[in-house]
């Protein structure tokens, strides 16, 4: 009888340590921090063109929807959502900016020149502290902004779907 | 004068160096505690990506703005989530975690206990 106990739960623990190793192997491992509704950080912020200071208060402070999208010359998968940006940059009721991410200057300007500016304004983030305010990991990102709040958050390049998603948002 | 002017300087110095290293340790005891979101198996501490980078300048900005590591947990935390951290903090989610060893190690006294008692026998 005792044989009988011990060897059910060994079978037991076998087939739950399977299953929670079968279920594991099929995770991605990859994490992505959960994107809650959550109020815009301030930061201060150098301008790509005029070369002042702003204040992150005086960018996001109108009723229009912004689009805050981390970006650099170096990034490749960058270079393959640039156009959907100027997509994007049609909707009058949408404002993209554009933080740029560890990069020189002169690169970030060559990238602007060779495929197009869809930002209204462009921000500098030279060592890369104004995007982990934003709670980004990496280049691409984008977060959708309504009334200093994050609304949606994009990891990796935007494509046709999120534009639905957020010509959906913004009706 | 100049001798004492000089002592001074020396304080000056030896204060400033003992504050800056204390800056430092502090940092990297932050900073080995948080998870490098973009890196596997690694430490911000340990790794130099692009990320753990930044993040390292960040906490060396916020211990020189004067917060304290509790504070810059719960601003990375307020970011990225309970994930960043090595050492997870005490909450519903993870009670489990923390008292299952200590569970599991009454239980072995326990039953080493009963055995004990019946070699005694």
């Amino acid at each position: 009888m005792k044989k009988k106990i011990i060897s059910f739960l060994i079978v037991s623990s076998l087939i739950f340590i399977f299953i929670i190793f079968y279920k594991g192997l099929n995770r991605s491992n990859f994490y992505k921090p959960k994107s809650e509704i959550k109020n815009i950080p301030q930061f201060l912020a150098i301008s790509f063109y005029s070369k002042k200071k702003i204040d992150s208060k005086n960018i996001f402070n109108t009723e229009k929807y912004y689009l805050l999208n981390i970006w650099a010359s170096w990034c490749v998968p960058c270079r393959d959502e640039h156009p959907i940006l100027f997509d994007l940059a049609k909707n009058e009721k949408l404002e993209i900016i554009g933080l740029n991410y560890k990069d020189k200057e002169s690169n970030a300007q060559n990238f602007l020149d060779e495929l197009g500016d869809p930002y209204e304004q462009i921000l500098l983030d030279k060592d890369g502290t104004n995007a982990i305010e934003w709670g980004a990991i990496g280049v691409p990102e984008t977060f959708l902004i309504y009334k200093n709040k994050v609304i949606k958050k994009f990891i990796g390049p935007l494509n046709q779907k999120s534009i639905k998603e957020i010509a959906q948002i913004i009706k | 004068m100049k001798i004492l002017k000089l002592i001074l300087l020396f304080l000056i110095f030896t204060h400033l160096t003992a504050v800056s290293a204390n800056e430092d340790k502090l940092q990297n005891k932050i900073t080995k505690n948080l998870r490098c979101l973009v890196c596997q198996g690694q430490s911000v501490y340990d790794s130099d990506s692009d990320f753990a980078v930044s993040l390292k300048l960040v906490v060396q900005n916020k211990i020189k703005q004067g917060l304290s590591e509790e504070d810059i947990y719960n601003f990375l935390t307020d970011k990225y989530g309970e994930w960043i951290l090595y050492d997870p903090k005490f909450n519903k989610n993870t009670y489990l975690l923390w008292f299952l060893p200590l569970l599991i190690l009454l239980l072995g006294g326990a039953i080493i206990k009963k055995k004990l008692i019946k070699i005694k026998r």
